[in-house]
């Protein structure tokens, strides 16, 4: 395992049960969508109407929104910015900080009000850190066993000829 | 920080371009991005200013096919070169997993290419990643301009090495691009040095392009077996 490069992993139950708090939030709020990213602009889970927009490129972006006011934070003297909203005629969003590691993404129209998704998330994003500690703490006991790809040495040689 | 997706069944990579401004790092995202098949890619999303000039990075994710049942997803990003960019470059250096460094090959351009190394190791140290530890491949780019220098001397200053202190390591270990060269090997004072294996390239044709990103995404898969 190379130094500095932390994997992570989850597995289906982790999966299913971020989606069930993901879809009560969309049910509490009436929000359109909701994903989570990964800082280094994954894209994890989308729950809701499924976007119409490349769900990848909106993952970057996102990481490198947060990324980039992370750092208008601390030249204000802030350690971190832990929401962000951004105003559209029709369409918002509203992004929030899990554990430091994962941006929930809620993305609502004039269904709803900012006010309740900004209240809604707040519990949401008590729970998802709740699991994602439990998925990074599994992760680094993990570290020190045999990778997926353990003994696959072959098959990645294969992979690229 | 590779993703594993058990859900999707996915892994998912990030590979950083880094390198000095106008060196051709968005040039090798394009030439991938031209020559994978529009299924296996998604769009090519640029962060650029009015001169094309890359302002916070270039990004692209291709599929390099699958293994054990999960896809290989690679997530490519080119960082802006120009030194007064760092802020954002070092953003997009959070959570890599392999770094391309593409030096420009022209002799003018010998201490750009210096200024932009020391950055890396800067920036990369400041998250607490080693470099040395880490996928990492060097591609001497336009190699076929008339001023280009010697691939000695760019390998000397570039890529002279590092040590390696652990002693299981130190074994003459030969280069599987290079044919006659040593990734690891030991100098005539008796340190152990290992190099970052490099690739000539010239990326506004495409040659090299894709044994770089090649070597670079089985180094990081690597890590993972």
């Amino acid at each position: 395992m190379a130094v500095g490069s932390a994997s992570w992993s989850f597995t289906e139950e982790d999966f299913n049960a971020i989606t069930a708090t993901l879809q009560r939030f969309l049910g509490e709020t009436n929000a359109r969508c909701a994903l989570l990213v990964d800082r280094s602009g994954q894209l994890i889970a989308t729950v809701g109407e499924q976007p119409t927009f490349d769900p990848t490129a909106f993952a970057t972006l996102t990481a490198a929104d947060f990324s980039a006011n992370d750092q208008l934070a601390k030249l204000i003297g802030e350690s971190d910015f832990n929401s962000l909203f951004h105003q559209g005629e029709k369409e918002s969003m509203y992004l929030a900080d899990i554990a430091r590691r994962v941006i929930l993404v809620a993305l609502f129209d004039n269904r709803t009000t900012l006010g309740l998704v900004r209240l809604k998330i707040k519990d949401t994003v008590l729970e998802l850190t709740k699991l994602f500690h439990d998925v990074f703490t599994r992760g680094k006991s993990a570290a020190s066993k045999p990778g997926l790809l353990s003994g696959a040495d072959d098959e990645i040689d294969q992979l690229f000829g | 920080m590779s993703m594993i997706n058990y859900a999707s069944r996915e892994i998912n990579c990030k590979i950083v371009y880094y390198g000095p401004g106008l060196g051709g790092k968005t040039t090798n995202l394009e030439h991938v991005y031209g020559k994978v098949k529009p299924d296996t890619r998604g769009k090519l999303i640029s962060l650029a200013t009015e001169t094309e000039r890359t302002l916070f990075f270039d990004f692209l994710p291709v599929d390099l096919g699958t293994i054990r049942g999960f896809k290989t997803r690679f997530h490519l990003y080119t960082v802006p070169g120009q030194v007064y960019y760092n802020a954002s470059r070092k953003l997009i250096l959070k959570g890599v997993d392999g770094i391309v460094f593409v030096a420009d090959s022209q002799v003018e351009r010998m201490e750009a290419n210096l200024e932009a190394m020391q950055n890396l190791y800067d920036n990369m140290a400041e998250y607490g990643y080693d470099l040395t530890k880490m996928p990492f491949v060097i591609q001497y780019n336009k190699r076929d301009l008339p001023n280009a220098a010697p691939l000695a001397e760019l390998q000397q200053s570039l890529n002279p090495g590092w040590e390696v202190t652990d002693t299981a390591r130190q074994k003459v270990t030969a280069d599987q691009f290079h044919p006659g060269e040593n990734i690891i090997e030991q100098l005539p004072t008796g340190e152990w040095v290992e190099h970052a294996t490099y690739f000539e390239a010239v990326a506004v044709t495409g040659d090299g392009v894709f044994d770089t990103l090649k070597a670079v995404s089985k180094l990081v898969l690597k890590t993972l077996a």
